[in-house]
């Protein structure tokens, strides 16, 4: 089977904390770690998993700049056989249609029995998925957290819907896959698988290669725009223990009791 | 201002509690105009949800079709693009079903997509303006949309109070005749319930729960402790059970459980949006985390900073302390 995995790089909300910049536009990005958005390595791990068990290749595809080739490498490393960068000054600032109809163009180039991505990104819309089977007009089914190969043609899929449920279907192939978190275990990644795939060469596409009209993405097209960031008001905010670690507890402990936490 | 259309979901013949909240969502783009339902479904339970929505909505658009009396997004959305008029705005909950449809929907219709919105500032001139959030709650952002071909917009569950509304006029338009044969390359088999596990979560008044911020599986057993101390239960976030370091049935959450418990202790927990949706019942929340940063402390009624893998054994100790001394 070949599987084509659409990959972002994202902030890492693990490594960081987000903050806004003096400017207050945007976040803080200085200094900042990036790293594969975390829904799509679980995408790659299970596009591993089919291969291992029955045959074909998994290539990784993002769009991006040189900045992020790291993690085409890094899924590489993990065993993805090939990768892919698509890059254009053109597609700077596309929103979620530009970077669907990019990638549109890149599968129309080629021929993938399946195509997974994340459900969503840290900061993203959970819609790259459902807008490139729509341009193509593949099958499509979102948060999906378990996949079982039926034959050549089609697959066995569940979805995670509410409370913990899991709704089943069957869905035709060529399709398109969103992958919830949870749906395996990605493997570890080591600095030597990294340092291995270090000179395996990732072609890169542009506009002209991929047949795209500029004027079709990137800014010029794009409708829904980012202005900038701000630190959400949730709520009264809690009331915050300032004291030791044994006053803290103490305190915390007494309030419980209150509410009947401790019996 | 272009019309807005919001599709409803319903089951058993009752519309899901979102509906309400669209029509809340849809009067912040537009506070004159009465919104628009659309409902697609089969049978008697089709007629008995459009029926209950007529005194929310200015009218109610019914689209009947055997091929539809399950929710397969890829069918809805062709129901859909053959019913609704050019740059229309059409909402729907982002929930499992919204995230299928909503995408799709918005390239086969040519409009704009935003996702997620959590807040409306309304529109000026051909522009939408929203709040969504990014970075698991970290962060909320100002999003333009410029609807002069039309929107799909998806609303947070919970974001929009339901509000009394004028009532409607009572219009039930049937528009099956639009839809024509409807098939899709998805198809639904059935759904799986989730398993019960070993402690039941839903029962218990007092729950210890911990996040990504326990780090390790080994380090359940120190919440486990605490919990026997209190005689509550451990339950957890997502990443935890992602991780596998618990079983599923312990997650709290909208694709967890649903917990009413009296007091909860979020420990090392962020508090994304997911999580707190299973959290019901307004309990008494304390949270510790390393991170004074965390949303979990805009929601908490108290916090501690602090690192919960050094706080919760001294607190273990101290719960065991003050139990030996009142057995006394």
């Amino acid at each position: 089977m070949e599987i084509l995995v659409c990959l972002k790089r994202v902030p890492d909300t693990s490594e960081n904390e987000i903050e806004l910049n003096d400017a207050g536009n945007d976040i803080d990005r200085d200094d900042l770690v990036y790293s594969i958005n975390e829904w799509d390595n679980y995408a790659v791990e299970e596009a591993l998993q089919i291969v291992a068990k029955f045959g074909g290749n998994v290539t990784v595809v993002t769009v991006g700049t040189e900045d992020d080739e790291e993690i085409l490498r890094r899924e590489m490393a993990m065993g993805a056989n090939h990768g892919v960068m698509i890059s254009d000054d053109a597609f700077s600032g596309s929103d979620g249609k530009g970077i669907a109809t990019i990638l549109k163009a890149f599968v129309a180039k080629a021929r993938y029995d399946l195509i997974l991505t994340g459900v969503q990104a840290e900061d993203g819309g959970a819609q790259i998925g459902g807008m490139l089977a729509a341009l193509l007009d593949y099958p499509f089914a979102s948060l999906v957290n378990s996949i079982e190969v039926l034959d050549g043609k089609k697959l066995k899929i569940s979805r995670e819907i509410e409370g913990g449920n899991r709704e089943m279907n069957e869905i035709d192939l060529p399709c398109v896959l969103s992958i919830q978190t949870g749906i395996n275990e990605p493997r570890y990644v080591g600095m030597r698988g990294i340092r291995q795939v270090a000179s395996v060469p990732i072609p890169t596409f542009g506009a002209a290669e991929l047949g795209v009209d500029p004027g079709a993405v990137g800014e010029v097209a794009t409708k829904v725009k980012r202005v900038d960031y701000f630190v959400p008001d949730l709520g009264k905010g809690a009331e915050m223990l300032g004291g030791s670690r044994e006053e803290n507890i103490e305190k915390v402990l007494e309030l419980v009791a209150a509410k009947g936490g401790l019996k | 201002m272009p019309r807005i259309y919001v599709y409803i979901l319903h089951k058993d013949g009752a519309v899901a509690d979102s509906a309400a909240e669209l029509a809340a969502a849809a009067r912040r783009i537009d506070a004159v105009q009465p919104p628009t339902a659309i409902l697609t479904g089969w049978g008697a339970n089709l007629d008995t949800a459009c029926n209950a929505l007529r005194t929310s909505y200015g009218e109610v658009w019914k689209v009947a079709n055997e091929a539809l009396a399950y929710p397969n997004a890829e069918l809805v959305r062709k129901a859909l693009v053959s019913v609704l008029p050019a740059d229309c705005i059409l909402l729907a909950a982002h929930e499992h079903f919204g995230i299928d449809l909503a995408p799709g929907l918005s390239i086969k219709t040519n409009s704009a997509f935003v996702s997620d919105v959590v807040a409306i500032n309304g529109v000026d001139g051909s522009h939408l303006n929203v709040v969504r959030q990014e970075f698991g709650g970290q962060m909320s952002a100002h999003v333009r949309c410029d609807i002069s071909s039309g929107a799909v917009v998806t609303v947070r569950p919970g974001a929009f109070k339901s509000q009394e509304c004028a009532p409607g006029t009572g219009l039930v338009i049937d528009k099956s005749a639009q839809v024509g044969t409807l098939t899709a390359g998805r198809r639904f088999l059935e759904t799986v319930v989730a398993e019960m596990g070993d402690v039941d979560i839903t029962k218990y008044s007092v729950l210890v729960s911990v996040g990504r911020g326990i780090q390790k599986p080994e380090n359940v057993a120190i919440a486990q402790e605490l919990a026997d101390a209190m005689g509550a239960a451990v339950s957890c976030s997502r990443p935890v059970v992602d991780a596998k370091w618990m079983e599923k049935p312990r997650q709290v959450g909208s694709s967890g459980k649903t917990v009413k418990p009296k007091v909860y202790l979020a420990c090392g927990i962020s508090g994304a949006f997911q999580h707190l949706a299973g959290l019901k019942g307004n309990p008494f929340i304390v949270a510790i985390n390393k991170n004074p940063k965390a949303p979990i402390f805009q929601v908490a009624d108290v916090g501690v900073v602090d690192d919960i893998l050094e706080f919760l054994p001294e607190m273990t100790r101290k719960v065991r302390e003050m139990r030996s001394v009142s057995a006394k």
